[in-house]
């Protein structure tokens, strides 16, 4: 057996806006399977990392490679790649105007080319995933802030994703509704679903993570087990963030 | 007050005009049918060349909206019309009205769609991309229909606008609505025909001009 290549490898990957460099360097391989955590703090650049990993961000420099596909190559059509690279965002960002049924099938329909019949078996699929296929002809506006982002959710595993990445998914729910959220990622994670989670849910991560990152001011100051970042870290920065979200 | 309901309000002179009306009104669908999917089509390539990435095509696009906003209708339609045989192309009145009404209510459907695209966060582009949508999907299935939604009120006052502005066809002798009244009137030197035609447009515009304003409530709360 060979060692498996990562299912996103991201090396030397640096971004500037303006003369503010926001990423400087960053190395970071994520196999099948694997739960990442990403922790740090405000403007450490932690979404500027997760948005050059599907190219929503263009990097100044670096590579980002999913699946043994360099995004980069001018080659690579990125369209096809993101629909294997879900995006889950702190905000939802459903489509007010469409039934979360459609929010789902939109993408299959237009990028995955199915035709609405086959789209509506697979969101259905999804639905029942999140546990919200009793909601499929609800309109976002209808749904709580939990029941949206377990939408969202849907949206991107209904693409049958390599890989999952999470903008803090749950910074923006009521205390009661973050519960539902984090079952439905810690089914994923169970299941096998390769995810990269940016939360400072620290129970969660303790949980769910395989191995948790600590970026601060673009660089990765150290990564390991839970128990390591959030235990005996040698680093104080991370000893000092790590408490200050104990607190 | 006899002679006033004489003069403005004759029923005799009305049903006479009536059939003459008719066939204006006719005219006036005809080119309102042409000239607001022409407007519209023409505001979102606007619309769409007022965001777009190239500084030229944003400036020109702009400079050019302005300038047929600022000019009147009535000034563009006659310059199309009179203007453009110079350079050897001969319109018939029809397609004059066209040009110079697309070249108009592009720029007006144009500034408000643009603004009802702006409304629209950029989480939404970033959540539709992000699932492989193209850009022109993301446009069309996700931003435009928001967009318009947004943006309804001002969509439905433009069109009445465009509505009572056909009657300047009449300027190149189209038979419109208004100008099969003015006939009307100096053959029969009364007034009667004119006010019937306005009562025409009151019916055709005055549910549209309800609709505006509860459209506007709606967005309001
Ligand atoms: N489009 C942009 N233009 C200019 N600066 C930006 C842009 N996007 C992000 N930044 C800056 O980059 C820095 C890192 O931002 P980023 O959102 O990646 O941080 P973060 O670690 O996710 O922070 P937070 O925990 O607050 O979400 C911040 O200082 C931010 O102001
Ligand atoms: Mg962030």
């Amino acid at each position: 057996m060979t060692a498996a290549s990562p299912i996103l490898d991201i090396q030397d990957l640096r971004k500037s806006y303006g003369a503010n460099e926001i990423l400087k360097g960053i190395d970071l391989a994520v196999h099948a399977q694997e739960t990442v955590f990403i922790i740090g703090p405000s403007g450490s650049g932690k979404s500027t990392l997760l948005r050059c990993c599907n190219r929503l961000e263009t990097p100044d420099a670096g590579t980002v490679t999913v699946d043994g596909v360099d995004l980069g190559d001018p080659r690579t059509d990125i369209n096809a790649m993101r629909r294997r690279i879900g995006m889950v965002f702190q905000s939802f960002n459903l489509y007010p105007h469409m039934k979360a049924m459609d929010n789902i099938t939109l993408a299959l329909r237009r990028v995955s080319k199915k035709s609405r019949a086959d789209a509506e078996v697979l969101a259905l699929a999804a639905l029942e995933r999140v546990g919200l296929a009793e909601k499929r002809n609800a309109y976002p506006a209808e749904l709580s802030g939990g029941q949206q982002q377990r939408i969202a959710i849907a949206r991107a595993l209904a693409l049958e994703p390599k890989v999952m990445l999470f903008d803090e998914p749950t910074s923006a729910l009521d205390p009661e509704l973050v519960g539902s959220v984090l079952a439905v990622m810690s089914d994923m994670a169970r299941a096998g679903m390769t995810m990269v989670v940016v939360s400072h849910e620290m129970r969660f991560a303790r949980d769910a993570a395989d191995r948790v990152v600590f970026m601060d001011h673009g660089v990765i100051v150290e990564q390991g087990s839970p128990g390591e970042i959030f235990g005996q870290s040698q680093h104080a920065r991370t000893r000092a963030f790590v408490s200050q979200l104990e607190r | 007050m006899d002679a006033f309901i004489e003069q403005f309000f004759n029923l005799g002179v009305m049903a006479k005009a009536f059939p003459l009306l008719m066939r204006g009104l006719g005219m006036t669908l005809l080119i309102c049918l042409a000239v607001i999917p022409l407007g519209f089509v023409g505001g979102l390539l606007v619309a769409l060349a007022r965001l777009s990435r190239s500084a030229m095509l944003r400036i020109s696009v702009r400079i050019l909206t302005d300038l047929f906003r600022a000019l009147p209708p009535l000034v563009l339609l006659i310059l199309v019309y009179s203007g453009l045989p110079f350079t050897g192309i001969r319109l018939s009145p029809f397609t004059a009205v066209c040009i110079a009404f697309f070249l108009n209510s592009s720029a007006y459907y144009g500034e408000v769609l643009r603004a009802g695209v702006e409304s629209i966060g950029s989480g939404q582009w970033e959540a539709a991309r992000s699932t492989g949508l193209s850009g022109r999907d993301t446009f069309l299935f996700v931003v435009l229909p928001q967009a318009v939604r947004n943006v309804l009120p001002d969509l439905v006052s433009n069109t009445i606008e465009v509505v009572k502005l056909t009657s300047i066809a009449s300027v190149v002798s189209m038979t419109e609505l208004l100008y099969s009244a003015d006939m009307a009137r100096s053959i029969t030197f009364n007034a009667s025909p004119v006010v019937l035609a306005g009562l025409i447009y009151l019916v055709l515009l005055w549910p549209a001009v309800r609709l505006a304003s509860r459209l506007e409530h709606r967005v309001g709360t």
